[in-house]
């Protein structure tokens, strides 16, 4: 008898262990929803698979009869440009403002305590503000998440910039670096692999943000069809719905782990010597 | 030439001295060992010449004009780690130098000028014994291959004088061995000074012209900290006749870094044993005995 924990399971294994949940929660549902059904025919909490595949094919694969669009799909765009657009000006704004403010002594003197006290506030508390200042358009929404990622992505870059050895910036002087030349191309590729780390751990409150401001104030987009079918309790929407926000944030993961992997080879190399 | 003039140099930090009358001149071509216990201020006298810290008086100059206070290239570096940058390969380590003298923040050479830098680079490389390691990256490397790497990282830049800071202090004996002759070698062809900081008795006999015991002369039991380090011997070897490299006592083996008593003892019998390679005798300690 080993310890236990010296049983390791063999790849075939693992991958058949990691889906086993995923499959028992599906027959969990399944024998939920049959129970359910089986008392009421109308019940309307746990539908069965096929009035998911029929409010799917609805909303997928056909032409709304007022509008021409396949609303799914269009809801999916929305979000997801409001996302990658709040996420795209949160990187852009936290190593413009980030690799100056850890790098520069003067301005981390000034500025390091503000960030730290901005990134305290609640954007949530703040939305009605944006909706005052930006009325209820995109540029609100966009500004929220960017409220809700880039001071997190901000303090977590200026402080990877003070965990650079000093060692290396001195000896970058020695090669005749200048400031820029450091910052460029000392730092920022070193503070990369962590960025893309934080991103990553910032994708469920960017997705958070999104949905809580497309439930308050939208014309589109997933969260706003979440919280429009709500009223009818339409959970055959609702569900596939969480589902696929959760493949999406899932394959988003996916996609920033693979660019970190890919744009920094030199931090995922196995740490064998020559 | 390149003269190298410490003068008269005082560190404190907070109200704590860690040097004091720190004066020496290295002339041009000098290989200059640094000994001294733990704690003696070895590493603040290299980070003093390497405008890393500014003294808190006195100053150093180099041929009569005081060094810059920021880093510089005239002054070259390698730390016990942290030398090289850990995102770039081997050849890209030892590029990088020309490579940011040359450009701005975005150009780097291109065409028939990069190639040329890239094959002095890979032939700098073959020379440190790292031409087949020059696409790895630093963490592929063992511990004496990045130093080695460092060191030609800092030799592309062809600089006056090369400061080391322990640099073969993590090595085993055999690696040790083939760096000492790698560095002798790149200091006769290159013709700069070399500042070295060592905790190897050995090291700094076998590879000096010039031997600095850094260490306390007053010292006060009941305050430890109320004086500091001063250069207690200067002793000036001749590069000819100082022990071959190859020589190890039994004393080395267990010189403790950390009981400056047997420091001291070791030091005085390798001095003896250097015998007529010594050519001059100075330092606070001699003038203290003479006193
Ligand atoms: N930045 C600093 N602030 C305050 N004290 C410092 C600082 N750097 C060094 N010291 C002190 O100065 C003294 C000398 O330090 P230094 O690093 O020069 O010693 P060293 O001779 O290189 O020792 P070692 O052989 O252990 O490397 C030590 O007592 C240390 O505590
Ligand atoms: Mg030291």
């Amino acid at each position: 008898m080993k310890r236990a924990f010296n049983y390791v399971p063999s790849r075939p294994t693992a991958i058949m262990l990691a889906c086993l949940p995923f499959i028992l929660a599906v027959i969990i549902y399944l024998i939920g929803s049959e129970m359910r059904l089986a008392e009421n025919p109308k019940d309307k909490l746990m539908p069965s698979f096929s009035s998911f595949g029929e409010a799917m094919n609805a909303l997928a694969f056909t032409e709304n009869r007022r509008t021409g669009e396949y609303v799914f799909w269009q809801d999916t765009y929305v979000s997801l440009e409001r996302l990658l657009t709040g996420l795209g000006i949160s990187v852009a704004l936290c190593l413009l403002i980030g690799l100056p403010v850890g790098f520069l002594p003067y301005l981390r003197r000034m500025w390091e305590p503000f960030i730290a006290a901005f990134s305290l506030i609640p954007p949530l508390a703040v939305l009605p503000i944006l909706f005052i200042m930006f009325g209820l358009g995109e540029t609100s929404k966009i500004v929220l998440i960017v409220f809700g990622v880039a001071p997190f992505l901000t303090r977590d870059v200026a402080l990877s910039v003070a965990q650079i050895p000093r060692e290396q910036i001195i000896k970058a002087q020695t090669l005749g670096a200048s400031t820029l030349q450091i910052m460029t191309q000392i730092i920022l590729p070193q503070v990369l692999p962590r960025l893309f780390d934080s991103l990553r751990l910032s994708l469920g409150a960017a997705w958070l943000f999104l949905i809580a401001a497309e439930a308050i104030a939208s014309e589109g987009g997933l969260g706003y069809r979440i919280f429009l079918v709500r009223r009818y309790l339409s959970m055959d929407v609702i569900l596939p719905y969480v589902l696929w926000i959760t493949l999406l944030a899932f394959l988003m993961d996916y996609a920033l782990a693979a660019m970190s992997r890919w744009a920094c080879r030199w931090k995922h190399l196995e740490m064998k010597p020559a | 030439m390149t003269e190298i003039t410490v003068d008269n140099v005082f560190k404190s930090y907070a109200m704590t001295p860690v040097l004091e009358r720190v004066s020496v001149t290295l002339p041009d071509h000098e290989f200059c060992t640094i000994l001294g216990p733990s704690g003696a201020g070895k590493s603040t006298m290299l980070r003093i010449l390497l405008s890393m810290e500014t003294p808190t008086s006195g100053q150093v100059l180099i041929d009569g004009v005081p060094i810059d206070d920021e880093p510089q290239p005239d002054r070259g570096v390698v730390f016990q780690r942290y030398s090289v940058f850990p995102h770039m390969t081997a050849l890209k380590n030892v590029m990088i130098g020309p490579e940011l003298k040359a450009g701005n923040w975005f150009t780097r050479p291109l065409g028939a000028k990069r190639r040329q830098l890239r094959n002095r680079a890979a032939s700098l490389l073959e020379e440190v014994g790292l031409g087949h390691a020059i696409d790895k990256f630093p963490s592929q490397l063992s511990g004496g291959m990045q130093q080695r790497l460092a060191i030609a990282q800092a030799m592309i830049m062809e600089p006056k004088v090369l400061l080391l800071d322990e640099p073969f202090g993590a090595l085993d004996p055999a690696t040790k061995r083939s760096m000492h002759g790698l560095i002798l070698d790149l200091w006769e062809r290159n013709k700069m000074t070399i500042v070295m900081v060592t905790h190897d008795i050995q090291e700094a006999f076998t590879l000096g012209t010039r031997i600095l015991m850094i260490d306390k002369v007053r010292d006060d039991p009941h305050a430890p900290a109320a004086y500091g380090s001063t250069i207690t011997h200067d002793l000036k070897l001749d590069p000819n006749r100082r022990p071959p490299l190859a020589v190890v006592t039994e004393d080395t083996m267990d010189a403790s870094e950390d009981d400056p008593h047997s420091m001291r003892a070791i030091f005085a019998r390798w001095t003896e044993n250097a015998g007529d390679a010594v050519l001059e005798k100075g330092g606070a300690a001699l003038k203290a005995h003479a006193d």
